[in-house]
């Protein structure tokens, strides 16, 4: 079973959110980490664009394939994790330290329809068979 | 579900993903893709290939079927256990699949074919016998290890007891024996030393067991298609088929043009590819830049983008993303490769990416 921190809210494409004030922090979870396999590669956002909540906005290349990160909310990308660069692996071993870039909110009631751990877990269950 | 191997329920206990490949339930990996592909580059790891296809051809005009089948020449082979690698050929001189065709004696050849192409070929086989006095027979219950690697001879000859260990240990390479139940063969998908063991389902548990217990670790397809890519080898189905000739998929050195009044399949097409000229080429690209090559994707050569990556991926031994493209004879050292949208810079490389566990 992988791991799902209950204090994290998630999304149906497999990315984790954490807020802090008005700033999300995004990366991938555990069980889309071991889904995708080794990562080789991330490509982050630049700092100042803006997406709509479900915009590709990432991209994480595993030896499997390339697969895009959406955007669970709406706003301006803040900062990203630029250490990912040239340590993509820490995706495959701490997915939950490992976040790809910090999205300032443009409205915070879309946080409410994200899924919390529970919710995400079934998500997560039902794609593994 | 698809079609499963003796070994399947190892597999499943050791942890592997699975996944379909050829209508196979096939391990993709057991942990790590990459330190799977590491472990075969500076160690010994197994992979189960009973997926492939053991096809024997036995009576008295098997030499010359084969002769009038392969592109290359099966009378390169005259020692018993001698191994010849060979396209399969249509009238058009496009590939019905590449092959492993060893010699066991005048009356007995053994052919190892893909997996996914199973069907076709044994159709194909069969169709072109017909004038031939000779019988194609698929040994039932049959199963394949491949051992692999720096430490893998060693390693698997442990396996066995004296004298066979030795005998096992002197195969020469590119050549096979029977030893008691099991054919063994110094031949291998990956670029280092080897052996690939073909046996009965039977015994295959046990083998398996036994290697492991040497310390010989399971590999998944994942890691076995980026060795073979590090090693120059091409896939099947990827980087040659049936819209292609061996001479524009870097397989020109596998077809025996002499003796001229060798008429196989596939020749009087091949001689009219080769005069008109071929204006495509496979070639080694090793990407510049910070990304990922994959099958499919556009190579861009003199301003012109009629070239495409057969086979892409990372290498683990270059820590870089390395590729197979078709691409236009005249390419320079250089080319662009679009990804999402975006041109990035590749270098043009003569094949292997890699040998005896070192960049080349």
């Amino acid at each position: 079973m992988s791991n799902v921190p209950a204090e994290l809210k998630y999304t149906k494409s497999h990315e984790w959110v954490s807020v802090d004030g008005d700033v999300a922090t995004v990366g991938i979870t555990d069980h889309a980490q071991d889904l995708l396999g080794d990562m080789v590669f991330i490509e982050v956002p630049d700092v100042g664009a803006n997406f709509n909540k479900g915009d590709d906005c990432a991209v994480v290349e595993s030896v499997k394939a390339a697969s895009d990160v959406y955007s669970p909310v709406s706003g301006e990308i803040v900062e990203v994790n630029d250490d990912l660069a040239d340590a993509p692996e820490s995706v495959n071993s701490d997915p939950y330290q490992s976040w790809l870039f910090k999205i300032k909110l443009s409205d915070a009631s879309e946080l409410d329809e994200m899924l919390d751990a529970n919710a995400y877990s079934g998500v997560a269950a039902d794609d593994s068979h | 579900m698809g079609k499963q191997t003796p070994l399947y329920d190892k597999h499943v206990v050791m942890g592997a993903k699975m996944v379909d490949f050829g209508g196979w339930d096939m391990p993709l990996r057991y942990g790590s893709q990459i330190e799977e592909h590491h472990q075969v580059r500076t160690d010994a790891g197994m992979f189960d290939v009973s997926h492939m296809s053991v096809v024997d051809f036995t009576g008295p005009d098997t030499r010359e079927f084969l002769r009038k089948i392969f592109a290359n020449n099966v009378d390169r082979l005259t020692t018993p256990g001698k191994a010849l690698y060979t396209c399969m050929l249509k009238e058009d001189g496009y590939v019905i699949d590449d092959l492993i065709v060893y010699y066991m004696d005048e009356n007995w050849f053994r052919v190892v074919f893909n997996a996914s192409t199973h069907d076709k070929d044994l159709a194909w086989v069969q169709e072109h016998a017909k004038p031939f006095s000779m019988e194609i027979i698929e040994p039932p219950n049959m199963a394949m290890i491949a051992v692999q690697g720096p430490n893998a001879r060693t390693k698997a000859s442990a396996v066995f007891d004296e004298p066979i260990r030795s005998e096992i240990t002197a195969l020469a390479p590119f050549t096979a024996a029977y030893f008691g139940d099991l054919f063994i063969s110094r031949t291998g998908y990956t670029g280092e030393d080897g052996f690939e063991i073909i046996l009965p389902a039977s015994q295959v548990n046990d083998v398996w067991r036994a290697l492991y217990g040497e310390g010989v670790q399971p590999i998944g397809l994942g890691a076995r298609d980026s060795l073979r890519l590090e090693a120059g080898m091409n896939l099947y189905g990827s980087d040659m088929d049936e819209t292609t000739s061996p001479l524009e998929s870097g397989l020109g050195w596998t077809v025996a043009w002499d003796p001229e009044g060798r008429d196989f399949i596939g020749r009087a097409a091949l001689e009219k590819i080769r005069s008109a000229g071929t204006h495509k080429k496979l070639v080694g690209l090793i990407l510049e830049e910070k990304g990922v090559l994959r099958n499919h994707q556009k190579v861009i050569v003199n301003g012109l983008d009629d070239g495409e990556i057969t086979s892409g991926g990372f290498s683990p031994t270059l820590g870089k993303s390395i590729a197979f493209a078709r691409v236009p004879k005249d390419v320079g050292g250089s080319c662009k490769v679009e990804i999402r949208g975006k041109q990035v810079l590749a270098t043009v490389v003569k094949l292997p990416f890699a040998r005896n566990g070192k960049p080349v």
